[in-house]
């Protein structure tokens, strides 16, 4: 057994346990952290397939940011588990139900997957030594496909926006500060020296 | 067996690294704080072994002899694993910094973003320590962290990217190879990127929660941020974390803008010297200028830091990105380069 084969399997056991974990813990906090174990785990199975870039990506994007976000939410969130808990008999016919439907329609997509006879027949072209992964999808994805690149950056925009839209509320009646304002402040019009003779007020 | 004597190699060089990098983090803590020590015209640690070399093995010996608490109300688990989340990830983004030429344990092809990634996730070790202690002070300062740190990474991550454009590469050896020209210091990066060496030293000081931008640990407002219940071991190991990630960002900033292991003048003499001995001497001079940053510039308010991360360090790190490709496009469009 080579360490690489030592590695995967590893990786897919810790990444399945924590998979489970993260539907079987009674905390929501822990479900998110097992969540991040199991992303972790994923980038070390892109890492043995030799697609660190990926890799890297899933864990900057995924880890890094998206899960931030739902364990913010998670943690602020103020969940009564007993009461979550109250429901589960009588929703249990209706999710049952649909977990047996995804997991058929899983495994006829899967069962009935073929590569395509073409794919097969074609000679595999070697992968150029100088190319590393890093640079064949900038190549790719930069010329190729620079309209589904620029469209979903496109999509990506628009929700950035609806979403600052919908929060943003303006309060005339805070205090704001005005970072030039008060930089264009000079002595005479902050400051006022006054001699104030003994025994007097101002 | 044939796998076994490379995991031992690998297992041995990792030691190393991580026992000669546990001693510099344990002297640049005494370095800290006589620095510190000496801007306000104290004595600073003195008493343990000559000129107190030996204070911060001292307190490492204090901190294991403690008796670690924990709050009843603590999650307990994720509690105790915080303090080792951080200062475990802080360690591993060594594993590819090539300390002098072909000496990294890892010569990543995406090294840079592997540092990236791993640095991001320091974030974590704080928000688990800070939920996990079931009390406000520890909670309030978890989510100033996470969101001042994310904040920053923005800038960070357009800085490395200019760096990345310029040097043609996203594995950290080629980057300080790239910098290898006749001109010595003057070819570096920090001298043509000015203006990003400045956004990546002002970002790594805040994405590291040092002052000035260490609202975390703002003592007047949140008594010390996230790591208030933590006393013994794990609190040493929060420490650790914490260091470790400054040094983490001297060696980046190394490598990105001085030119790693590069001598600075590039003819014999100053050429013999190994190069880890220029890496640490560079290394050590940015941690200088952090540590005089802490000592003489007063801490920013919450708000003032968000207005410098977005409204200031975005823009022109975004607009320098777009900048330096125009630049380079013109250069390559005329075959300078």
């Amino acid at each position: 057994m080579s360490v690489a084969t030592a590695f995967f399997y590893l990786f897919s056991g810790v990444m399945i346990a924590s998979a489970f974990m993260v539907i079987a813990a009674r905390n929501p906090v822990h479900s998110v952290l097992f969540l991040i174990l199991a992303f972790v785990n994923a980038a070390g199975l892109f890492i043995l397939l030799g697609a660190e870039f990926l890799a890297m990506i899933l864990i900057v994007v995924y880890v890094g940011a998206v899960a931030v976000l739902f364990l913010f939410v998670v943690m602020m969130l103020d969940v009564d588990f007993a009461e979550l808990k109250q429901g589960f008999l009588q929703y249990l016919p209706v999710g049952a139900l649909i977990g047996v439907i995804v997991a058929l329609e899983l495994i006829l997509v899967v069962g009935g997957f073929a590569p395509s006879p073409g794919a097969i027949a074609a000679p595999r072209a070697p992968a150029p030594a100088d190319v590393s992964n890093t640079m064949a999808i900038g190549l790719v994805l930069y010329t190729k496909h620079v309209y589904f690149f620029q469209a979903a950056g496109f999509v990506l925009l628009t929700a950035m926006i609806g979403a600052i839209v919908l929060t943003l509320r303006h309060r005339p009646d805070v205090k704001r500060q005005d970072i030039s304002e008060q930089n264009a402040r000079t002595r005479e019009q902050a400051v006022e020296i006054v001699k104030v003779p003994s025994r007097t007020g101002v | 067996m044939d796998w076994l004597v490379p995991v031992l190699i690998i297992l041995g060089k990792s030691l190393l690294l991580i026992a000669a990098l546990l001693i510099y983090v344990a002297y640049i803590l005494y370095a800290d704080r006589k620095i510190w020590a000496a801007v306000q015209l104290r004595r600073g640690p003195n008493v343990v072994g000559p000129w107190g070399l030996f204070q911060s093995f001292a307190d490492m010996l204090k901190f294991v002899f403690k008796e670690p608490v924990i709050p009843d109300g603590a999650n307990k688990g994720v509690f105790l694993l915080a303090p080792f989340v951080m200062s475990t990830l802080a360690l591993a983004a060594w594993a590819v910094i090539p300390v002098a030429d072909g000496w990294a344990l890892a010569d990543l092809n995406v090294g840079i973003l592997y540092v990236f990634a791993v640095s991001s996730l320091g974030v974590y070790g704080v928000i688990m320590g800070g939920w996990a202690s079931n009390s406000k002070y520890p909670f309030l300062s978890a989510l100033r962290s996470a969101a001042q740190m994310v904040s920053y990474e923005v800038s960070i991550g357009f800085v490395i990217i200019t760096v990345l454009l310029v040097a043609g590469s996203l594995n950290l050896s080629e980057i300080v190879r790239a910098q290898d020209t006749a001109a010595g210091a003057l070819g570096w990066y920090w001298l043509w990127l000015f203006p990003m060496f400045v956004i990546f030293f002002i970002s790594a000081l805040a994405e590291t929660n040092r002052p000035p931008f260490d609202l975390v640990e703002a003592e007047s407002e949140l008594v010390a941020g996230f790591m208030v219940e933590y006393s013994s071991v794990p609190y040493m190991m929060f420490m650790l974390g914490e260091y470790v990630a400054i040094v983490t960002m001297c060696a980046l900033t190394t490598i990105l803008f001085l030119g790693g292991w590069l001598s600075p003048i590039p003819f014999a003499p100053f050429t013999w010297v190994p190069g880890v001995i220029w890496f640490v001497l560079k290394m050590t001079m940015v941690f200088f200028m952090f540590a005089m940053v802490k000592a003489f510039v007063p801490r920013y308010r919450y708000d003032q830091l968000m207005r410098l991360g977005w409204k200031v360090f975005l823009p022109i790190s975004l607009f320098m990105v777009v900048l330096v490709a125009g630049v380079l496009q013109i250069l390559m469009a005329y075959g300078w380069r």
